[in-house]
Formats: structure tokens, sequence, C-alpha cells
């Protein structure tokens, strides 16, 4: 079995009266891809939030690479590896997409009088090449926030690559894409977990994406988890079906 | 921001034009050196307030603190300070022409190091602030320098200090400091245009674009907007120094922190010339100045009135500024275009996928 490169352990996390996470625990081997499914408002973006720390967890520890980040900030916490993008995507709108690319270099490393040099042209080259790969060369010199929503999903999926995360966490990839553009999309995301290495964990909506992505997927309903298991498992989970359908 | 691709003979033109214009309208000298003052106020907001998204109504903080910063070391070098002051003006620092420049350079250069140490400090607790909020903020930071300096007897309080008198004549002291005033703008547009071919320009424009996502992606955030607002103090603190020393007397409300002047000025010729460019800053503030001087001259009395219908057009038709409106004009000029080719290695394959 793979090393767990994420494991949350006993997570709750309430905003006021609303406990939008209780008692969650997960892990996320490395090197695989996982899902996290689960009906709207079942806590899955909160969750992703508490991660990447982007705000503090009631209670509960969030180990990376074996340590404890529950407590750090998101830039710290991006540095060390562990990326997400966003569910409203999000990119410089009003950069070119090279420019959008460039910027997303690991920031890992860099020190202070880093900021005032230049990009080198192997930097340059693998920002185009992954524009490529995610199918936006053409357009790479379009300011990016004149890009069809679509496109600004594969640009900031593009983006991630190029910050040669350890894990991304992705929020919802294919939501608001062209259903015929999805199955271009996950093979992109296969290709970035066995070509690159890249582990996944992936929120959808999504059934049949997910199915067909993930290894193993986790679901929440109201805060909690619901149920672990294969796709084949989850989707003859009657919790899941009952989840889903509002038997609750 | 991109490498600059301005044809030479456009700097060529600009340098000339700076060295013969004082000669060849020399009643207009004092004029044109404070349109060289204007391109290094647009230049410096620009840095954070276009480029970087920070819309910041204190800039004008930098220019007074240098400038007071530079009357006291230039005073305290012949005399104490304390005393000088608290005589009101009775004693003047009389000084020759090696003893000015020198005590001159020396509060230029501690003028310039002390509001980089300001723009340190200001950023940690500053830069908390979003949006409109940092706006107010900053503008609260401004009134206040303007209330203490007006409070501090040691610096004058509300009377002020005058500055050591020029050894030679007026015309050469106008042209002396026309060559100054000309020489910070150039240094200060050949470091913005350096600052702007580097990574820190991405890194500044991504801060603007969306700064939850540049820290989602472990931009140093905080680090790129100090490094900012340092430069751009660095250079408001010396051109402070300088104004300083060509009126002759420092004092809070109208020379060191006019803020209701100066301090919006920055902020209508970066947003007139086009905010986020290299050129706009340069454009609209020349401009602007071209304008200012011109109703100040033809339309006396109606002045504000005339500078408030042009930042009226300028918000409600041409909200990108010149630059801005060119470049939705001719985007491929910009450098905007769609490549024809589908892959680096210049083939074209059909299909890909594009969304």
């Amino acid at each position: 079995m793979n090393e767990s490169l994420i494991v949350v352990e006993n997570v709750s996390k309430a905003f006021g009266g609303v406990v939008a996470n209780s008692n969650i625990s997960l892990s996320v081997p490395e090197g695989r891809i996982t899902g996290l499914i689960g009906p709207n408002g079942s806590g899955k973006t909160t969750l992703f939030n508490s991660i990447v720390g982007y705000h503090p967890v009631d209670s509960g520890s969030i180990r990376f690479q074996g340590r404890e980040i529950s407590k750090l900030r998101v830039q710290r916490i991006a540095r060390l590896g562990m990326l997400r993008t966003f569910q409203q995507t999000r990119i410089y709108s009003k950069m070119d997409c090279v420019q959008n690319m460039l910027i997303s270099v690991p920031h890992r490393n860099t020190r202070f009088f880093d900021m005032f040099t230049r990009f080198p042209p192997q930097t340059l080259e693998k920002a185009e090449s992954l524009l490529e790969f995610v199918g936006l060369y053409q357009k790479r010199h379009l300011i990016s926030g004149d890009l069809s929503f679509g496109q600004q999903k594969l640009l900031e999926f593009a983006m991630a690559l190029m910050n040669d995360p350890k894990v991304l966490l992705l929020d919802e990839p294919t939501a608001g894409i062209n259903p015929t553009l999805i199955n271009g999309l996950i093979d992109r995301l296969k290709r970035a977990n066995s070509e690159f290495g890249i582990t996944l964990f992936v929120i959808e909506h999504n059934m049949r994406v997910i199915m067909n992505l993930a290894e193993s997927i986790y679901c929440l309903a109201h805060g909690e988890m619901l149920a672990y298991g294969t796709p084949d498992d989850i989707q003859n989970d009657q919790r899941v079906i009952d989840a889903y359908l509002g038997a609750h | 921001m991109q490498n600059d691709t301005t044809p030479a003979w456009v700097y060529i033109v600009i340098a000339t034009a700076g060295v013969v214009a004082p000669l060849l309208f020399p009643a207009y000298t004092n004029q044109i050196a404070f349109l060289w003052l204007m391109v290094l106020f647009a230049l410096t907001w620009d840095l954070v307030g276009g480029q970087m998204g920070y819309n910041s109504l204190g800039n004008i903080f930098y220019f007074g603190a240098g400038m007071y910063i530079s009357a006291v070391v230039q005073v305290g070098m012949f005399t104490d300070v304390g005393t000088y002051t608290s005589a009101r003006g009775g004693e003047q620092l009389v000084l020759g022409y090696f003893d000015y420049f020198y005590s001159l350079g020396a509060g230029v250069l501690l003028a310039a190091v002390g509001c980089v140490i300001f723009a340190v400090i200001l950023s940690r607790i500053m830069f908390g602030l979003r949006g409109p909020y940092f706006a107010i903020g900053t503008l609260g930071v401004a009134l206040a320098a303007r209330e203490l300096a007006g409070t501090w007897e040691w610096i004058g309080g509300g009377s002020g200090i005058a500055m050591p008198v020029y050894p030679g004549l007026p015309d050469e002291k106008s042209l002396v400091f026309y060559g100054i005033f000309f020489m910070l703008a150039v240094v200060t547009f050949v470091c913005v245009r350096w600052l702007y071919s580097t990574r820190f320009a991405q890194a500044i424009n991504a801060i603007r674009d969306d700064e939850a996502k540049a820290e989602a992606m472990g931009i140093h955030t905080l680090r790129h907007k100090t490094v900012a607002w340092s430069v751009s103090a660095f250079f408001l603190g010396m051109s402070g120094a300088v104004f300083g020393n060509l009126t002759g007397f420092v004092e809070p409300l109208e020379v060191a922190f006019p803020t209701v002047t100066f301090g919006i000025f920055m902020v209508v010729m970066s947003l007139l010339g086009g905010k986020g460019t290299l050129w706009g800053p340069v454009i609209g503030a020349t401009l602007f100045h071209v304008i200012k001087e011109v109703t100040w001259t033809y339309l006396l009395g109606w002045q504000w009135v005339a500078l408030g219908v042009l930042i009226i057009v300028n918000v409600v038709f041409f909200q990108d500024g010149i630059m801005g409106w060119m470049q939705s004009r001719w985007p491929e000029r910009f450098g905007i275009t769609v490549d024809a080719s589908m892959s680096s290695r210049g083939g074209k394959r059909k299909g890909g996928a594009g969304a």
C-alpha cells in the first residue's frame, strides 16, 4: 500500500452555529487519485479550505508528508507542494496566458533577490509546452480574462501543473465545462497523475467523471464522513444513494 | 507589463527635449521642472496603485516625510535644529557652494533611506487592508502625519522650517533644480522600466488581479508589496527633499503634505494616462500638467472646475486611461494576438483541444 501523503484526523470546523465538518478523518495515498463527493452543502469545500490553510480548524490534525500543517498559512502550505484550484475559477484575468503561467512557477526555494531576476528560457518553454498540453497554445498571448470559462478552467489547471505540486486539490474541475471536453479533461487529469506523478484529490459532482477518475472515494453528508470505498462500493452503497436522493 | 518595445527615437526625443527645454523657454524653467516632478509622482503611484492594484491615497506622506528628513539633516549639519526653528525664521542659514550641495546631497540621500524605512514599517500595518480600506487607511496616514508635523515644535510646527539659502542667483538655482528634477524623473523611469522587465512585475500584477489566488500559489505577497511601496517611497522621499530645497521653506499644510493637490494629482495622472502601464503615467502626467498650467493661466477662477471636468470625463468615458483605451482599440499592436500554429514545434495540427 502506498504511503499517505495527506492525513486528516478528527477535523471539525464550525461557522458560528453551523457545523460544516465534524470529526472528519481521511487519508490521501501518494501517487493515486482520490475522490471526494457529497451533496451540496455537505462540507467538501470547507474541508479543502481547512487542508490548504485557508482558515484554522476548530480541532483535529492535518498532516502533509508527516508534518503537521493545520497551523500553517496558505502560502507556506502552497510552498510545501500542496496546491488547490478553486470552484470559481481563479486566474490573473488582466495578464495574458503566458504571464499567468510564468508567475505560477514554484516559490519553494525563492530567495529575496530572486524577484529581480528574469524567468529563464526553460521556464518559458515549460509554460508553452504545458499550455499546449491543455490546448491553449494558440491563445497564449490573449488576455486570460477574455477566454471562455472552460478555457480559463484549463488555464488554471495548467498553472497548477506549472507549480510542480506534489499533490493537487481540485475543486470541481469539470463544473461548467462543455460535456464534449470533459473526456479530454479526464484524460489530462489522468496523465498529470501518471506522467507527472502528481497525487490528485478531487471534489466532483459529476458521478460519471469521478467514478471514471478516482481509485477510491470518500463521501461526505451533513459534514460527516458517510462512506469510503472503491467507485463500485460507493455506487452501490445505500447510504450514499439515500444522501443524494434526500432520504435524510 | 511586458518588455519595453518603445522605439529608441522616443527616448532620444524626450532626452533632448528635457535638456533643451529650459534653454529655449527660460521663463518656464520651474514649470517644466514641476512637469518632471509630476512624471515621478505618477510613475511611483502607478507602481503600487496601477501595477499592484493597491490604490494609495497617502503616497504624499513619503513626499512630506522626505522633505522634513532632509530639512532636519541639512539644518542639523550646521546648527541646532531646535534653536533654529524656535527663532521662527529670524535666523537664516547662508552657506557656501560646497557646504550647500554637500548638505543637500546628504539630505536627499537620508530622506530616501528614511522613507524606505517608513515604507517597510507601514507595509506591515497597512497591507492588511484591502481595496477601499487601504485607500482610506493610507489617506489617514498622510493626514495624521500632516497634523503631527504641525504640532511638533522641534521641526517648527505650523510655522515650518526655512531651508538653507541657495548660494547663487535665482536663475541659476532654477536651472540647477531643473536638472535635479529631470534626473530624478529619468532615474525613476529607468528603475521602474527595469522592474517591469523582471519577474517582480508578474508577481505584483498577479497580486492586483487576484491576491487570494497569488497566495494560494505560494507567492510571497507581503514581500512583493513591501518592495513595491519601498521603491515608491524611495523616489518620493528624494523628490520631497529636492522640492523643499527649491521652495526654500517647509511647512506641513501646503508644502510638505499637500494631500488634496499633489496627493490627488498622482492618482488622477495615472488614471488619465492608463494605470498599470509603463507609459501611461508619463503621458498622463504630461497631459495633466499642461492642462493644469493652461487653465491656471487662462481660466483663472474656473481652474478647479476644469480639472474636475477632466477627471469626470476620464472616469466616465475612459476608465482605462489613454493607454488602456489604445490597447482595447488596437490589441494586436500590444502583442495580444492568436497564434496560427497549434504547437511550440510550429506544426499546424488540426483539432487540438481548445475549449
